[in-house]
């Protein structure tokens, strides 16, 4: 701070900042970009590891050998559900119940704003079933969470099958301390909000349910599981959740373990995991897993049923079986096992899961980055903002340096007033409101006025509003400005420049992928762009 | 040696000139009642009752024959009228179990009536919260203001009592106690026979910790000596229920035998036990009883009067010479007879239960669901909950709600929190209409704790104790509770008023909750992090903007300033 107190060197170091701008600011975006593409260097990556450790010391002994059974209730399920058209609840309810379970129902209906994809329609009905397995001499403080979900068509049959047999098994050991729910939930998404909904008793999304009647206390974590056929060669592991939440690493790091315990082959974002990682291959492998993991986290779509569970303070994950024509093939007892195993460490939990990372990407499965390392990366992004609006604010600083006489010439046009900046500003905001709530407000208007479907109808509003947005900041601009003035568009480029900086700086803080992907598309933009033309 | 023989008739004389009327002549009694659960599940209710026949209030009493003395010196030490202690691990799970004969809240709970003698009763419930909790191995002394409370409406004195003052009360539970063998054996060193013989010798420890409930209390009360009520004994009554999971035990089938379920069978009674007798539950009607065989089959069959309705029992009285004969121990056993699959099971007319919803650690609601689920009849209950300070109650907030419309409550009660010092107390007296769900719902903000104040393991979360629901519910047909001495044990600890309806006390699940926890992962780090930061950075930006730089062209200078300037000058350079 030093060199800011002394006059002196603090001009040398305004007179570096607006001399080198160009300079510095391409190579800060050439260090951030470098950064970014380096976190998938596996030596600059630091090797997973359970922090948890309830969970880490000791490995349980599996004992789930009932993989038939589960295949044989898959089967069941199978012809139920053909006829039935839908999820079986009765059967569900009757073997639940058979099973030793505590059984409860939820039916929900939602209204969508736009025909389902695939069968054209308004509503989704649906009816969640899950039982309760009630942990001995403990007092439903505390519960897990195995769902699965009952898709559309044939998927997940052998998921439910093992659901069941793993519920029946778990009802015959003593050593749960936490109870264990079993979902079978409808509808995907759209079951899985409402359940959760349901058993949180809020109301998110418009969803109307009924009445939920068995709770268990507060949910410490939880699983999806997807297995659409009779043995798998691949546990692929979804971490992606809502709004780019992550769960807690030590679940990643506690499928790891079962993995390499059962010699299971583990994937994520469908990709092995290589050996030669110092190799050029290797790193791009690594590189290419990573990106699609920005890619996934920055869309802020849960990309599986777990990623609901995030908002309620849930650490959940979704385990995916693949069976591809590798030649190796895993059959029900081993899934089981891994299943059992991670379920019985979870009931080992005394808190909640929190002592490894929540913000992370994931080069590959044993291999992390966490926010510590990544976050330079955006850092230097934003350093070129900082920068550019530095230059600004001291060129705006000091106006008569230009004129070397020493005599100052009175302020031409004058300061822009305040009602000049933020009339552009309160512009820019009103129009990303329209943009976000105006398409789907209007669009029932729309289609009962014009012969557009829903669909075209948010699209069309859209671009309306584009097109009025275009119009409005350029004429306002040159009314409230004047024409002509340089300090006009200079402040408020300063001021821009520094929102848009802290805008991105949070976002990266809470969605790093979002962030960066926003940061590295709109920061060149914002720093280059400036009026130009006949004034 | 001369001395005793001299000493000896006058001792003697002086036992043979006491009143004939205060012969010590205590009682005890031991039972056990059986009860086969809807679910499949067995309870097994332990009652053991010691009656001491002095009065522990107005007299010294220095010789105790089967009462504990270490209870009774307690008693008189700290004027106490009743006391009711217990510990609990799990839940009864009301929906699937059916309604308890006796339930308690998991974790610890006491609840004291002193008598109206006593001047402070809160420096005698502390000191008498610590010797329980030496007494009883557990962590009672952890009751202290924060979680005592005086509910005015919800716990009346069971006992012979004329005090209704309610200041002379005190309630608390510890949800988090967790309860064990350490527990046990203090509370078996109580009983006049111990676990030697008689049906205490069943209780084996490994045994009852291998069950989905265990749940042992203390209870004690001045009670009438007779029919007439001329005198006061004192009674202390030991239960202690358990229930097994006969599907984890028993592979899936439902049978039971006292041999599967402890592991040993009774082989004698108590020898000092008036009466001790094992009874089973063979329900209401003759349609279940067919569903089940009993072994060995009991010619004694008796009908008690439990919750509103006559139960059949089947008594095995261990006192009786033959039980014993044929075979030298007794080993009850039921076998199902087939046909076990009986669908859903049919909800309770009255049970409840509570959950935390909303999400985030900022806010957040309690919820308690009550069911009445008789078909015609509305009934009372009494709602008390008690909340910790570091939840905010917004009282505000509290909505009753029973079939879409506003239930408004005939009788409230609130004793705001004090931070740090007492928790939030309420109580309400509600009507809840026939077949109806009624939800009561308050909000809550949740407060952040002083770092010190964090336990060991702060995500783990924070319980709440549960809330209690004391409800009269109308009997299905009009009994009359028989005589306290000549019923069975398991029928007589609520008093009961009169045939029309009876007295049932449940407890809702405790709640987990978190509360917002700093990362105390590195505080060092964090502090010493922070804190440059605020200094170093802080500090200086704000010197940078609050102070204006000038070049200063300074005349004055020193000498050396001076000669420079003439140097400078002769070279024909600006001076400094």
């Amino acid at each position: 701070m030093g060199i800011l107190s002394d006059p002196n060197r603090r001009q040398a170091l305004s007179r570096v900042i607006t001399r080198l701008n160009a300079p510095l600011c391409i190579i800060s975006y050439l260090i951030g970009l470098g950064w970014f593409l380096g976190l998938a260097f596996q030596p600059f990556t630091l090797r997973s590891y359970i922090s948890e450790n309830s969970m880490g010391s000791t490995m349980v002994d599996e004992k789930f050998i009932y993989g038939e059974r589960a295949l044989s209730y898959a089967r069941e399920f199978a012809a139920h559900r053909k006829s039935a058209g839908g999820s079986p609840v009765a059967w569900l309810e009757r073997t639940m119940r058979g099973i030793g379970l505590e059984v409860y129902t939820q039916s929900f209906v939602r209204n969508l704003p736009f025909p389902d994809e695939s069968t054209e329609r308004y509503m989704v009905k649906g009816t969640n079933v899950y039982g309760i397995l009630r942990a001995p001499r403990a007092a439903s403080t505390e519960s897990l969470v195995l769902s699965v979900p009952c898709s559309e068509g044939q998927n997940n049959n052998q998921a439910v099958g093992l659901l069941l047999s793993l519920a029946s098994y778990f009802r015959g050991q003593i050593y749960w301390a936490k109870d264990i729910i079993f979902l079978v939930n409808e509808h995907d998404l759209i079951g899985m909000e409402a359940w959760l909904e349901g058993y949180h008793d809020v109301n998110v999304t418009d969803i109307k349910s009924s009445v939920m009647m068995g709770r268990a206390g507060a949910i410490q974590a939880a699983m999806s599981l997807e297995i659409s056929s009779d043995v798998i060669t691949s546990f692929d592991v979804v971490v992606e959740g809502l709004n780019g939440q992550l769960p807690n690493l030590d679940m990643v790091n506690l499928f790891l373990a079962f993995c390499q315990k059962n010699q299971l082959l583990c994937t994520i974002q469908g990709k092995l995991q290589r050996n030669d990682f110092d190799t050029f291959p290797g790193y791009l492998h690594n590189l290419h897993t990573m990106l699609l993991m920005v890619l996934k986290q920055g869309s802020g779509r849960p990309q599986g049923d777990h990623g609901l569970f995030l908002r309620y303070h849930i650490e959940a994950i979704t385990l995916r079986g693949i069976n591809s024509f590798r030649q190796y093939k895993y059959d029900m007892v081993t899934i089981g096992e891994t299943i059992e195993g991670m379920f019985r460490k979870l009931n080992n939990l005394s808190e909640r899961l929190h002592q490894s990372y929540f913000f992370y990407l994931l080069p590959s499965l044993s291999r992390f980055v966490s926010i510590g390392i990544y976050m330079p990366a955006i850092g230097f992004i934003i350093l070129i903002l900082i920068l550019r609006a530095l230059d600004l604010w001291i060129k705006l600083s000091r106006p008569e340096t230009a004129n070397e006489d020493g005599v100052a010439e009175s302020e031409p046009e004058g300061r822009p007033g305040f009602l000049s900046l933020a009339t552009p500003i309160v512009i820019c905001h009103a129009t990303g409101l329209s943009l976000y709530y105006l398409p789907v407000l209007s669009q029932e208007m729309a289609t009962d006025h014009f012969p557009v479907s829903e669909s075209e109808a948010v699209v069309l509003i859209a671009i309306a509003i584009y097109v009025a947005g275009l119009a409005l900041p350029h004429n306002t601009h040159r009314v409230l400005t004047g024409v002509g003035s340089d300090q006009g568009w200079m402040t408020l480029k300063l001021i821009s420049l520094l929102y848009l900086a802290v805008q991105l700086g949070c976002i990266a803080v809470i969605n790093f992928s979002l962030g960066f992907i926003l940061a590295i598309t709109i920061v060149p933009v914002a720093a280059v762009v400036q009026p130009v033309g006949p004034k | 040696m001369a001395a005793v023989w001299l000493l000896l008739p006058l001792l003697l004389s002086v036992q043979a000139g006491d009143p004939s009327e205060r012969r010590p002549a205590d009682s005890f009694r031991e039972e056990l009642l059986l009860t086969p659960l809807r679910s499949g599940d067995v309870a097994a209710t332990f009652q053991f009752r010691t009656r001491l026949d002095s009065d522990l209030r107005h007299q010294r009493v220095s010789h105790y024959r089967l009462f504990p003395k270490v209870l009774g010196q307690v008693i008189s030490k700290y004027s106490i009228q009743e006391l009711h202690l217990s510990f609990t691990q799990g839940f009864w799970r009301t929906r699937s179990w059916g309604p308890p004969l006796l339930q308690a809240p998991a974790g610890a709970e006491l609840w004291v009536w002193f008598q109206e003698s006593v001047k402070d009763v809160d420096k005698n419930w502390k000191e008498l919260t610590n010797i329980l909790s030496g007494i009883f191995c557990a962590s009672l002394n952890f009751i202290d203001s924060t979680n005592t409370v005086t509910p005015t409406a919800s716990f009346k004195p069971l006992g012979l009592a004329n005090v209704t003052d309610h200041h002379l009360l005190r309630y608390a539970t510890l949800p988090r106690e967790i309860v064990c063998t350490e527990n046990l054996t203090p509370w078996k060193k109580l009983l006049p026979c111990g676990s030697k013989v008689g049906l205490a010798s069943l209780l084996e420890a490994e045994r009852l910790y291998y069950s989905s409930y265990h749940s042992q209390s203390v209870h004690i009360r001045p009670v009438c000596r007779d029919a007439s009520c001329s005198a006061v004994s004192w009674e202390l009554r030991q239960t202690l229920t358990v229930v097994f999971d006969m599907y984890t035990n028993g592979l899936g089938k439902r049978d039971w035998s006292l041999f599967k379920m402890f592991a040993r069978t009774v082989t004698e009674p108590c020898p000092l036990a008036a009466q001790s007798k094992i009874y089973v539950d063979s329900g209401y009607d003759q349609k279940e009883i067919d569903m089940f065989e009993v072994t060995p089959s009991s010619a004694l069959d008796v009908k008690v009067p439990v919750h509103g309705d006559q139960r059949e029992y089947m008594l095995y009285d261990l006192l009786e010479p033959e039980l014993f004969n044929t075979s030298r121990n007794l080993n009850v056993g039921l076998k199902w007879k087939g046909g076990s699959d009986s669908g859903p099971p049919q909800p309770p007319v009255f049970h409840a239960e509570r959950y935390v919803s909303g999400y985030g650690l900022q806010t957040g609601v309690i919820n308690t669901m009550i069911y009445n689920n008789h078909p015609y009849r509305a009934f009372p209950v009494m709602f008390l909950e008690t909340v910790p300070w570091y939840l905010r109650l917004y009282i505000h907030t509290l909505t009753i709600m029973t079939k879409g419309k506003d239930n408004k409550p005939s009788y409230i009660h609130y004793m705001p929190a004090k931070d740090r010092q007492r928790p939030h107390l309420l109580e309400m007296l509600i009507q809840l209409p026939p077949n109806s769900i009624t939800k009561i719902s308050i909000e809550f903000e949740r407060a952040l704790l002083k770092w010190t104040e964090y336990p060991p393991d702060p995500n783990h979360g924070f319980y709440i104790s549960p809330s209690v629901l004391s409800v009269l519910i109308p009997s299905v047909r009009n009994v009359k509770t028989d005589e306290l001495e000549a019923s069975p044990l398991f029928s007589t600890l609520f008093p009961s008023s009169d045939g029309s309806s009876y007295f049932m006390r449940l407890y809702t699940e405790p709640l987990l909750v978190n509360l917002p926890t700093p990362d105390f992962s590195m505080p060092y780090n964090v502090i010493c992090l922070t804190c440059t930061v605020v200094a170093v950075g802080y500090g200086s930006f704000y010197n940078l903007l609050t102070r204006t730089f000038q070049v200063e062209d300074n005349k004055k200078g020193g000498l050396a300033k001076i000669i420079a300037n003439i140097i400078r000058r002769l070279r024909g350079v600006a001076p400094l």
